[in-house]
């Protein structure tokens, strides 16, 4: 009976705990909620901006729910066009959604190729200048997000510094098309994205004990061994969380697809902005919304039953 | 390549291995010769260069100067993964995601050997440290004493010709470093591998190795077996690194070959040995080493003429099979003086502050120059 008293009514812990989960409810159920409720209704008819979700008038309650607009993901309009067989449509929402994906999962490559070396440099370096590694790791933040993607446009264009480099050295007599293609787009998701991959993996790798790789040695591995069977395994937990850190935002981005990509590269993101300012079909952009937030709760999912199995033995 | 006499000699061999970090010399010009299966324990107070000279054995440092000969063979700057040695660490370094069946099949799947054969070695290093029962865990399921088990069998399945072992016993404790040093030599003989130990504890060097060098300063003071170290111990550093020891400073008097006298403000010392090297050694300062269980202690006047001293009990430590006393002598020197609880039951026995008389034979102390 004491350890329930003390357990559950002491107020500090509560109001612990309870900040973010309100934070929580607040800033993501609630308006998770009001979307869900707007993609499964209609446009409204002026006096309310939404249809009603059900409908009582005759004295009986009929739900009113329409799935329209998440049909239309996978099932082009009644005009037929891109209708396959099956019924499952190229629509242009499943276009975007695999462009996202595409480009997410790619980011998400580069970020960890070009992240990982970086965060093992960091975490093997002198303790006494990892802090200003880190800093410099860190320090773009600095600066506004908007800039420095608009900086890559002065250097991807094709009068841009490295084209004008090469053309000033005469490797090329005509400029490399990069920006507004897949190489503007990566090159600048995988700049934005970096700090998250190298953070959670300096964190696992700054742990990890070293000598565990002079064990390995020992024992006949050579260095490339020894990183595929010790390093590799027991950062395994970075890995993952740096890898849904890019992924995640990856999927839904936004600003960068519209300053570097290019008319063919539409991803989800733009879809939904798209949907809801220009069309202002704010129930199928709900819908697509929705339907993005499954797409992404699936990875999540698998992190989560990953880190789970992955914290009793630690690199430590 | 113009090695020295003691280098060829010997199973392994360092030769004037040298060792500097930026300008320090961390290791200085070793040469030592280690014999087929014997335990050598390198011995001396941290940062004496000890563990640097190990990691250089098993290739983590490469020597600055000097070569490192194992069967004859030089191997100086073999990468450690080509070497035929293998390390038990300090700290173990138990690869913490594998179990303790793929840790100690880590060194043997390297060598790329027949699955058949892999498991069949393995099981017989599970067998050999009584850890069956334990393949399937992972190390942090472990005690302190199982881990450092798996450490001994996975630097042992690749039967390496030589077996290095860094402060084998340094991260147990007490009670359980007694009885895990004798499992630990027993293992290691019954393998029959030739083995080097580094070792900061003097104690676990003299129960472990079958020769023991005595590091200081990244130099090899001096070389023997437990007991030449300890009864024969060739300078003050030795004498004092290695058990306890009284050490009277004084001037050599006279020395012959069964007699030596020496004066110290302590009164006239006297040794049954004399002293070599030195052309003319009368009136050079020496150091006269006396073991506190060598020295006798009693309140009446014994009957002997040479080396008696009096003084006064100052401190009594009780530890069941014997005791030790602290006496102070009239010039101010304090001596530490052990003795046997041979009798149970003492009807007149030393205490705090009584005169007493202490003596030793001339055969017991040793004479230091150095």
């Amino acid at each position: 009976m004491k350890l329930f008293l003390t357990q559950t009514f002491r107020p500090g812990r509560r109001f612990v705990i309870g900040v973010p989960f309100v934070w929580l409810g607040v800033f993501f159920v609630v308006p998770f909620l009001i979307l869900l409720r707007i993609s499964i209704t209609d446009m409204g008819n002026g006096i309310d901006p939404f249809a009603p979700l059900f409908d009582s008038s005759d004295g009986t309650w009929r739900w009113l729910f329409k799935f329209d607009n998440y049909a239309a993901i996978f099932r082009a309009a009644a005009d037929g066009a891109g209708l396959v067989a099956n019924g499952l449509g190229q629509t242009i929402y499943m276009d975007a959604y695999i462009t996202s994906l595409k480009y997410a999962f790619f980011t998400t490559v580069f970020c960890l190729l070009i992240g990982y070396p970086f965060a093992y440099f960091i975490a093997r370096a002198r303790p006494s200048i990892r802090p200003a590694l880190l800093m410099m790791v860190m320090l773009p933040f600095w600066t506004s997000f908007l800039l420095r993607v608009y900086a890559w446009k002065g250097i991807l264009a094709d009068q841009g510094v490295i084209n004008n480099a090469l053309m000033a050295v005469g490797l090329i007599d005509e400029p490399i098309v990069m920006l507004y293609t897949d190489v503007s787009m990566l090159v600048g998701m995988t700049y934005v994205y970096l700090p998250f991959m190298v953070l959670p993996l300096y964190a696992t790798l700054v742990k990890m004990d070293f000598r565990l790789l002079e064990a390995a040695h020992d024992l006949g591995a050579s260095p490339w061994k020894a990183f595929w069977l010790i390093t590799v395994p027991l950062s395994k937990a970075g890995i993952i969380s740096g890898a849904m850190l890019v992924f995640i935002p990856s999927v839904g981005e936004f600003v960068i697809p519209s300053l570097l990509g290019g008319a063919e590269n539409i991803m989800i993101g733009r879809v939904v902005w798209d949907e809801m300012f220009s069309s202002n079909n704010w129930p199928r952009a709900s819908a697509l919304a929705v339907a993005m937030v499954c797409l992404i709760l699936f990875p999540l999912a698998l992190y989560y039953h990953y880190s789970a199995q992955t914290r009793a033995p630690s690199a430590d | 390549m113009n090695l020295s006499t003691e280098s060829q000699a010997g199973f392994l061999c360092t030769d004037r291995l040298v060792k500097r970090f930026d300008a320090v010399a961390a290791v200085d010009d070793v040469s030592l010769a280690i014999r087929k299966g014997e335990i050598f324990a390198l011995l001396g107070p941290s940062g004496c260069g000890k563990s640097t000279l190990l990691r250089m054995l098993a290739g983590f440092e490469a020597p600055s100067a000097g070569a490192v000969l194992l069967d004859g063979v030089n191997i100086a700057s073999m990468p450690p993964y080509e070497r035929p040695i293998n390390m038990m660490f300090q700290s173990y370094a138990l690869f913490p995601h594998l179990s303790v069946w793929d840790n100690i099949a880590f060194g043997l799947r390297r060598e790329g050997l027949p699955k058949a054969e892999i498991s069949e070695r393995v099981e017989g290093m599970l067998r050999l440290v009584q850890l069956t029962a334990f393949a399937k865990r992972k190390p942090h399921q472990l005690s302190g004493g199982q881990q450092q088990r798996v450490a001994l069998a996975r630097s042992l399945a690749k039967r390496p010709q030589l077996l290095l072992l860094d402060e084998p016993l340094g991260a147990l404790d007490k009670k359980l470093r007694e009885q895990t040093q004798f499992e630990l030599v027993n293992i290691i003989e019954s393998v029959g591998v030739t083995c080097v130990m580094v070792t900061h504890d003097q104690e676990e060097a003299m129960t472990m190795a079958s020769r023991i060098a005595v590091m200081r300063q990244g130099k090899v003071l001096q070389v023997g077996t437990p007991r030449e170290i300890y009864e024969q111990p060739n300078c003050r550093f030795v004498a004092d690194f290695i058990g306890n020891v009284n050490l009277f400073e004084g001037q050599l008097q006279q020395t012959s070959p069964g007699r030596s006298e020496i004066s110290s403000p302590e009164g006239v010392l006297a040794v049954a040995h004399s002293v070599s090297g030195t052309s003319d050694p009368i009136g050079t300062a020496v150091s006269l080493a006396v073991r506190p269980e060598k020295i006798h202690i009693a309140k009446s006047r014994p009957d002997v003429s040479d080396n008696l001293f009096t003084g006064k009990v100052r401190e009594i430590a009780y530890f069941g099979s014997y005791s030790t006393f602290i006496v102070d002598m009239p010039s101010g020197k304090s001596v530490k003086i052990t003795e046997g609880n041979t009798a149970r039951q003492d009807e007149n026995p030393i205490t705090w502050g009584d005169e007493v008389f202490f003596w030793w034979d001339s055969a017991a102390p040793v004479l230091l120059t150095q």
